[in-house]
């Protein structure tokens, strides 16, 4: 696994006032942004209503006033100086001021206890600030959530058309199959509505079962996936190709026809269970779960099988074993993105799981770019974030937006940050200050 | 099922399998060719048919006008010819902007590329034209004939051979002549060939220019036999086209062709025999099985190392 080296930060030059501000920048650590960032959504919750008001500025801005500049030019400065005044210069100020301190917090953490424990705490930390930046709008808190589910679902395709290789396009089938695994479970157990009669469970066991209903919904889509896994053992690139888009195609054709989950009218009544906390948990147990995987033996596997599987399979990788582990492992995430899509919105039908949703995520990929965890996040991070800035421009932001990707597409043909990791220990590391040795 | 509804099926199925075959062998060639998915085509198929709307309609107008007597047989060749002339040009296009650029990196790149420019033509279509929907003008009067007790009319007829004609025309293109060569030469080796000359750009631009072709007639015929056309209207066709493509086998147009038409006759009598909403469900399933024991589709050949994606 490659890890990109950081220049040490007496290398940059200090002549220009861009490479000073950047070696003020470089001893800052992650914990010390992390601080920063947390105090800046405390000051927003703060006077950030208040501010907005003083710049004109009707209400918060909900997209780091993105939105507001689409819709009315003439806000663009105060929305500028908003996300200025409270996301940029606290920020900085604070990560700034706190460096020394976060520094020598990070290293303790580090030397005192095992690395789970400090990554625990900048979870926190980052899950807090995400809380907080959320507290201020339901909208903020929805953003968030599709945000994070795409995350996973992005990192469970990543896994099989980036590490292995393949151009699985059935991903929209498992997240389907998870959703409504997931869905028809929870309906079933803990919900009284009139298509299942009265719930079998109590329903304020609910949400301490929803995490095992999510699971289920995850299986289901695994021993769905075992279709596609079957067949790649003779075939694969494009015949796979087709055969995963029979497969999407056909889930979503069988669930129109299945009558007592409502057909092609859709499946309702999941209860909300799925709050910011959860679907983040969620999203963070996958991260750390596919990081693992890609780097484990089946992950090293998996990139033999996908560089050349002949020789692989001479240099004794069992190819069939990895090939059905990728698949299943990366549907079982596809179908818990879906299981938490639907207790998000609390409806779901068939026609979300389309062509549509394939091009997006085939997007998400390819965008963030092939064998990174990084770069996934960046891709669904990136185009959901966009997607959502051009709403605004209704019909014209499925203009905007493709033409978008296609630029990039051309510019970096590999996408974003492909075939690079970070690595985690690496970004936990206290930075030092130069001109001071430890 | 009666021996007629039988056959009355069997024509059904050849002309809703000839939409799937001219389509499916546009795919065919840019897949045979250079090894790239077109995901634009779904939608050129549709650009073709509003090309074919206007064409027709400007040429019913023009013919009202009196100046030249037009007969509605002439008016819809010359929008048979010409659409598909104006429509290679709309694939040469989306090869330029989203597929050269994109040469020699991974193809899936590609194939992003591909479905957003199938997007942006969705939308533009949308944006310009509103969400009304248009109707392809009538230029040839439906006549039935009673073959016993089997109806045929006169447009299913012409569509059926009209198809065949273009998918054998194609067929000789590629076989005999010199750019047919040079095209069978470049989905042979993609790195030798035009090293010995073959220009490539060329070839390419031809392969897209010629699929987009014959997704215009497509799409012409599609507009005489369903006279309504949505902006939406290439997006489930295109991707079963596509379907068949692949499961004709790498670069066969043949092969493409029959995908297609054996497509529209799964879909026709599983539609006949079974609930209608049952269609998708048993088709793919098919699909799925011929792919489990023939992984390489009918007239392919075995997945090679360098053709990985």
């Amino acid at each position: 696994m490659e890890v990109r080296e950081r220049p040490p930060a007496e290398a940059i030059t200090k002549n220009t006032p861009l490479a000073k501000v950047r070696s003020q920048l470089a001893q800052i650590p992650l914990l010390g942004w992390l601080l920063g960032t947390l105090l800046t959504v405390v000051i927003e919750q703060a006077v950030g209503r208040p501010l907005a008001l003083a710049l004109g500025l009707s209400n918060i801005p909900g997209l780091f006033g993105l939105r507001i500049m689409l819709t009315k030019p003439a806000l663009i400065p105060s929305a500028v100086a908003y996300v200025l005044l409270v996301y940029v210069l606290p920020t900085l100020v604070v990560a700034r001021l706190s460096a020394p301190l976060a520094n020598r917090l990070a290293q303790q953490l580090l030397d005192r206890f095992p690395l789970w424990v400090s990554l625990i705490v900048h979870l926190g930390l980052f899950y807090a600030t995400m809380h907080l930046w959320g507290d201020i709008s339901a909208y903020r808190v929805l953003f968030l959530k599709f945000i994070l589910i795409s995350i996973i679902l992005t990192l469970s395709l990543n896994l099989v058309n980036g590490y292995m290789g393949e151009f699985s396009c059935s991903h929209p089938g498992f997240m389907a199959l998870g959703a409504y695994g997931a869905s028809v479970l929870t309906v079933l157990l803990f919900v009284n509505d009139d298509v299942f009669g009265t719930s079998l469970l109590p329903p304020a066991l609910g949400p301490f079962l929803f995490p095992l209903t999510l699971v289920a919904g995850g299986l289901l889509a695994s021993v769905g996936a075992l279709v596609v896994a079957i067949p790649s053992f003779r075939t694969r690139g494009d015949y796979l190709a087709i055969i995963s888009l029979a497969f999407m195609f056909i889930v979503k054709s069988v669930i129109e026809n299945l009558e007592i989950i409502g057909g092609p009218r859709g499946f309702m009544n999941q209860p909300k269970w799925a709050n910011l906390p959860t679907v983040f948990v969620w999203t963070a147990i996958c991260l750390w779960m596919i990081y693992n995987f890609t780097r484990s033996t089946i992950g090293k596997a998996m990139c033999a099988v996908r560089d050349d599987e002949i020789a692989a399979s001479a240099m004794t990788v069992n190819t069939r074993h990895t090939k059905i582990v990728t698949f299943l492992f990366a549907a079982f995430w596809a179908g818990v993105a879906g299981g938490l899509f639907a207790h998000v919105i609390g409806y779901i039908n068939p026609g979300t799981f389309g062509v549509y949703k394939l091009s997006e995520v085939l997007a998400m990929v390819y965008l963030g770019g092939l064998n990174s965890v990084v770069g996934s996040i960046a891709g669904a991070a990136g185009l959901q974030l966009l997607m959502e800035v051009l709403r605004p421009l209704e019909l014209f932001k499925w203009i905007v937006i493709p033409v978008l990707l296609i630029v990039l597409m051309i510019r970096r043909p590999t996408g974003l940050i492909a075939f690079t990791e970070v690595n985690i220990e690496d970004l936990l590391q206290p930075r030092r200050v130069p001109g001071k040795e430890r | 099922m009666t021996l007629a509804t039988f056959f009355q099926h069997v024509l059904n199925a050849l002309q809703w399998g000839s939409f799937y075959a001219l389509i499916a062998l546009g795919y065919s060639m840019v897949y045979g060719v250079l090894m790239l998915f077109n995901f634009t085509h779904g939608d050129i198929f549709m650009v073709g048919a509003y090309i074919g709307f206007f064409v027709s309609s400007g040429l019913v107008a023009f013919a009202s006008l009196g100046i030249v007597a037009l007969p509605n047989w002439l008016i819809l060749v010359l929008t048979i010819i010409l659409s598909m002339f104006l429509t290679s040009f709309v694939g040469m296009l989306v090869e330029r902007v989203g597929y050269r650029p994109l040469r020699g990196v991974p193809r899936a790149s590609a194939a992003i590329t591909g479905l957003m420019i199938g997007i942006v033509l969705e939308t533009g279509n949308l944006a310009l034209l509103g969400a009304r929907r248009r109707k392809f003008p009538i230029l040839i009067e439906t006549q039935g004939y009673q073959l016993g007790p089997v109806t045929v009319t006169n447009t299913k007829i012409m569509i059926v051979f009209l198809s065949l004609l273009l998918t054998l025309a194609l067929h000789q293109f590629v076989r005999r002549s010199k750019w047919g060569m040079a095209m069978r030469a470049m989905a042979y080796d993609f790195v030798v060939v035009p090293l010995r000359g073959v220009p490539l750009n060329t070839i390419a631009a031809l392969t897209f220019g010629l699929g987009s072709a014959l997704a215009a007639a497509a799409g012409i015929f599609f507009g005489i036999a369903y006279p309504v056309l949505n902006p939406y209207m290439g997006l489930l066709i295109g991707w079963k086209a596509f379907v068949a493509a692949i499961l004709g086998g790498r670069g066969s147009i043949l092969g493409a062709a029959l995908a297609g038409f054996l497509l529209g006759f799964i879909e026709i009598f599983v539609a006949a025999v079974f609930p209608s909403t049952l269609r998708d469900v048993i088709a793919y399933s098919i699909i799925l099985l011929i792919l489990t024991f023939r992984p390489h589709g009918f007239f392919g050949e075995p997945y090679s190392a360098h053709l990985r994606l």
